[in-house]
């Protein structure tokens, strides 16, 4: 495996880890607190549009021309990786708070518990918001997958890596019946944001026309130098709330 | 009409985020590279443009919260 494909590997897994946990939260709520055979039937409805539309979308992204499909991945690897890094910066500055699993367990179930008797057999409410949950938190996870796999040809090792994640999750959040609360999502989020910056930036030059000095060896700069970049801001905003609240007090 | 309005206000929300200065500032600097790139080395552009839409999206964000 290569540099490029052991980015595509971790990115994946990582995201779709990340999701999972948050999705799992939602279908633990609405599973606990109404109806567990309704939940976790509207996470697998969602699963399999899912798997659709990577079905559809897939071929179409595969088909395109070279440098097209660079322009295209590289776009939309940088704008989703920079929402993802710029959270987990935030984050990490104490200027937004952190993914709390546990406060919005208790927020979903709490909506659930108030949201009527549920039905025998199928409970709709369960289903929808189930449904809903895991297709939201999915959604951005196939892109990902999609355009990383595409753009190397190896979209079998994307759904390899986003599955063993889903699988892994799901095994954990079966086991212990509680959300994932311990896990280090904002770290993860951020290596992820590192990974999907770096690689938009490559691929996205590339496909615009650039040529990198050293070829695909730049990446092994483009990693280490966005993640240091970003720690950077971390720390320079952090100090500016610390001197911020130092002042106000 | 509706249901395509909102299916665009949708996709658009799916891939801008909560930030759509920065999605543009993006496309710009894609744009930017294909027209440099027409005659000298371009690579430069993208790391450039990206480390300045993060910083700036980052302070808007911490401008907002010290006002808040």
């Amino acid at each position: 495996m290569n540099g490029q494909a052991l980015g595509l590997a971790v990115s994946v897994f990582l995201a779709c880890a990340v999701e999972a946990v948050e999705a799992l939260t939602i279908v633990l709520a609405v599973g606990t607190t109404r109806s567990w055979r309704s939940a976790l039937g509207g996470a697998a409805a969602a699963v399999l549009a899912l798997i659709a539309a990577t079905a559809v979308l897939g071929p179409g992204l595969t088909s395109l021309p070279i440098d097209t499909l660079r322009l295209v991945v590289g776009g939309l690897l940088l704008v989703f990786g920079l929402q993802w890094l710029r959270k987990a910066i935030l984050r990490g500055a104490g200027l937004k708070s952190l993914h709390d699993e546990e406060e919005i367990f208790r927020k979903e179930a709490a909506a659930a518990a108030a949201a009527g008797a549920p039905h025998d057999r199928l409970d709709p409410y369960s289903f929808t918001i189930a449904f809903k949950g895991v297709l939201l938190e999915g959604l951005e996870v196939v892109f990902i997958a999609l355009t990383f796999g595409a753009n190397q040809h190896r979209l079998g090792l994307a759904a390899v890596a986003a599955g063993a994640a889903v699988v892994l999750v799901a095994a954990i959040g079966v086991a212990i019946r509680s959300p994932l609360a311990n896990v280090p999502e904002n770290a993860m989020k951020f290596s992820v944001g590192v990974m999907l910056t770096s690689f938009g930036i490559f691929w996205g030059a590339e496909g615009a026309g650039a040529q990198w000095p050293e070829g695909d060896a730049a990446l092994l700069l483009l990693v280490p130098a966005v993640a240091a970049f970003s720690l950077l801001l971390v720390r320079l905003f952090r100090s500016t709330v610390v001197v911020g609240r130092a002042v106000e007090a | 009409m509706t249901r395509l309005r909102a299916a665009a206000v949708g996709a658009w929300e799916f891939l801008a985020g909560d930030d759509w200065v920065t999605a543009i500032g993006v496309l710009l600097a894609l744009g930017v590279t294909g027209l440099v790139s027409e005659g000298s080395e371009a690579w430069f552009v993208m790391p450039l443009a990206v480390g300045l839409l993060l910083t700036l999206s980052i302070w808007r964000e911490a401008r907002k919260h010290d006002q808040a």
